[in-house]
């Protein structure tokens, strides 16, 4: 930096940019070059620029104090400087960490926290991403100063999958990026696919049997008696009626599954949910012989959620709570707050008076396709597909459902939604 | 962990050194596990043969943790949370070494199952299993790079889920193999599968009551918080 420009007072943001101009150029070169192989990548791009701009500029300041009037001055002054190139990685979409050359974690931004959890400066990055490729992208990416990962695949507790590019930002300083992009969708379509076709081509299969066995009769030994032919029109109808049901609980779960990893952030009014859903199935309750209590608290009961997909959850439960128990003659839904995990949750129970569920088969209910008792399912047009539906919906809202039954006695599915909306 | 907090700063180094190798250990287990589930359910010979071999470069971490191990506790006589921090990982790596055991033992069913092809709703029924299983491996892990051992207390509530589950798949395997003779060799091959599966959930719990150790230099307490149901099936898992 020349006299001139001292004289000109630059701002000390300017000032330390220049300094760290080397490394800026570095980085924006190999930025440059990850963007045009990965056009997809470019915000990231921009955004890490912006951070290792920051970063630079702090680290020059900081670590060869140049005898310049800057370098005694506060850090506090740096760390306002530094803010926006931090919330911009904030505002990204797409996780972003850096970690310096003894792999420890510098900086996460905020989507890289919601995906992965905890990532706090200072703690080691191959305890956190412990699969083997991402030790040796990691690896690499300090010897060679990039390195990208075609596919990262995590599977609990949610299905992901990302694309990983690594870069050295700034090798002096010793500094390196990990940016994540998203290839979730690709991926969750494929295996839709073929989730579809195994669960519909098994399931569909029993119905359409049936139905052409019928339309065969009908052309053949039924085909001049009336009574038969509108008793089998009748049986063919409703199975046809079933499959639709069938397919629109498939395509229902397919999109569930579609969603990207993202938590629902609106807030909205359990209660409201809860109710609306009893009067909109009051009809069902009305045919099955049942009467519905419902005890809800006073105050705010918000938790962030999806309206829609709420609405789905506690239909579910409840029209299952009315056609499986229906013996019991009554439903007793309730809102509370408790703990969960140590955290303010909201817990809304659906309890009936049925003949419950073995207790062997509780685990199982929310998996595809598991039936109870398959002919009491057939009987009331169950696809199989509800819990899955339900469990899915809870999964995206980091809730739980909590099952208790006892044969004889009846049901109570609790749905628990955490409170606050951040990730533990 | 306090790096870079000792006056003898290959101390620092040395403790270093075995919490990175229980990291690879960890990645390579949680991956053994997810490769041997998935080359079962989709009797893929050639996943289960790399599952097979992958086996030794956990054998091999655990003996060099063993051996650092020993070597700092000579060299540095390290006290308290040093101390515990040793003890500590040659704990996790005995039950990380076994969790690869388990996988390599269910990747070595694989082809012994694979040439019947099973009731889709069995695999999928142990691949739930190895989810639960995975998930509570993935918290332990994570919470060992986290240090946080608050959650730690509600491990044992989803063991208690992979009890149950396991108790069910039983259940299960036992009808099919009464239904039709046939059916025993395979059934017995995913009984103990799902067995695995299930020492696997308890090797992890294990592990959390290290960490927990580690950190506080308590036994992690017996009881746990009562705020969920005891007698409750928690589904919190994605399938």
């Amino acid at each position: 930096m020349n006299d001139n420009a001292g004289n000109r007072q630059p701002s000390r943001w300017t000032q330390k940019l220049s300094e760290a101009r080397q490394t800026l150029v570095a980085v924006f070169l190999v930025l440059a070059v990850m963007v045009v192989l990965e056009p997809r990548l470019l915000a990231a791009a921009i955004a890490g620029f912006l951070l290792v701009a920051g970063v630079a500029a702090l680290a020059r300041s900081s670590r060869w104090p140049t005898g310049k009037n800057q370098g005694l001055q506060g850090t506090s002054a740096d760390t306002k400087e530094l803010l926006p190139a931090r919330l911009l990685a904030d505002a990204l979409d797409d996780p972003m960490v850096i970690f310096d050359r003894e792999m420890d974690i510098v900086f996460a931004n905020k989507a890289a926290i919601l995906a992965f959890g905890e990532l706090t400066p200072g703690m080691a990055l191959p305890l956190k991403f412990r699969a083997p490729e991402m030790v040796e992208l990691v690896a690499r990416v300090i010897r060679d100063g990039r390195a990208s990962l075609q596919e990262y695949h995590e599977r609990v507790p949610i299905e992901r999958w990302y694309q990983v590019s690594a870069a050295a930002v700034d090798r002096a300083g010793g500094l390196f990026l990990l940016a994540f992009s998203d290839r979730g969708e690709l991926r969750r379509i494929e295996k839709m696919r073929s989730d579809f076709i195994a669960n519909a081509s098994h399931e569909l299969r029993t119905p359409l049997a049936s139905i052409s066995g019928f339309i065969e009769t009908l052309g053949g030994p039924a085909r001049n008696d009336p009574a038969a032919q509108k008793k089998f029109l009748v049986i063919m109808k409703a199975q046809t009626d079933r499959m639709a049901r069938l397919i629109d609980d498939l395509l229902s779960l397919s999109r569930l599954e579609m969603k990207p990893y993202s938590r629902p952030d609106k807030l909205v009014d359990i209660r409201d949910i809860v109710s609306g859903v009893v009067r909109s199935l009051e009809n069902l309750a009305t045919e099955q012989g049942i009467s519905v209590e419902e005890h809800y608290p006073d105050g705010r009961l918000e938790v962030p959620g999806d309206r829609d997909e709420l609405i789905q959850v506690f239909e579910n439960l409840l029209s299952n709570a009315y056609k499986y128990a229906q013996s019991g003659k009554r439903v007793v839904v309730s809102i509370e707050r408790r703990k969960s995990d140590g955290a303010d949750a909201i817990a809304v129970s659906i309890q009936d008076f049925g003949q419950g569920i073995p207790r062997e088969h509780i685990p199982r209910i929310t998996e595809r396709f598991y039936r109870v008792d398959v002919e009491t399912s057939r009987v009331q047009k169950g696809t199989g597909l509800g819990l899955s539906i339900v469990k899915h919906i809870l999964t995206r809202h980091r809730g739980k459902l909590l099952v208790e039954s006892e044969v004889g006695k009846g049901s109570t599915f609790t749905v628990v939604l955490p409170e606050r909306g951040d990730l533990t | 962990m306090n790096r870079g907090s000792h006056m003898v700063r290959a101390f620092d180094e040395d403790l270093r050194f075995l919490s990175s190798k229980i990291a690879t250990m960890g990645g390579h287990a949680e991956r053994m596990v997810s490769d041997a589930v998935r080359a079962l359910v989709n009797s893929d010979a050639g996943l289960a043969e790399s599952v097979i071999a992958a086996d030794a470069v956990l054998d091999d971490a655990e003996r060099d943790i063993d051996d650092k191990a020993v070597l700092i506790i000579a060299r540095r006589q390290p006290m308290a949370q040093d101390l515990r921090e040793i003890i500590g990982a040659i704990r996790i790596s005995a039950d990380l070494e076994r969790v690869g055991d388990l996988g390599k033992n269910i990747a070595k069913r694989a082809s012994a199952v694979a040439d019947k092809s099973q009731p889709v709703r069995l695999y999928r029924g142990l691949e739930a299993l190895a989810d639960l299983a995975l998930a509570q491996l993935k918290e332990v892990l994570d919470a060992y790079a986290s240090r946080s051992v608050d959650r730690l207390v509600y491990v044992r509530d989803r063991d208690e889920q992979i009890d149950v589950m396991y108790t069910s798949m039983f259940r299960e395997l036992l009808t099919y193999m009464m239904e039709d003779p046939r059916n025993i060799t395979a059934c017995t091959h995913l009984l103990f599968c799902a067995k695995n599966i299930e020492r696997i959930g308890d090797h992890a719990t294990n592990i959390a009551e290290t960490i927990f150790y580690i950190s506080t230099g308590k036994q992690m307490p017996l009881e746990r918080p009562k705020d969920d149901e005891a007698n409750a099936v928690i589904v919190d898992q994605p399938e």
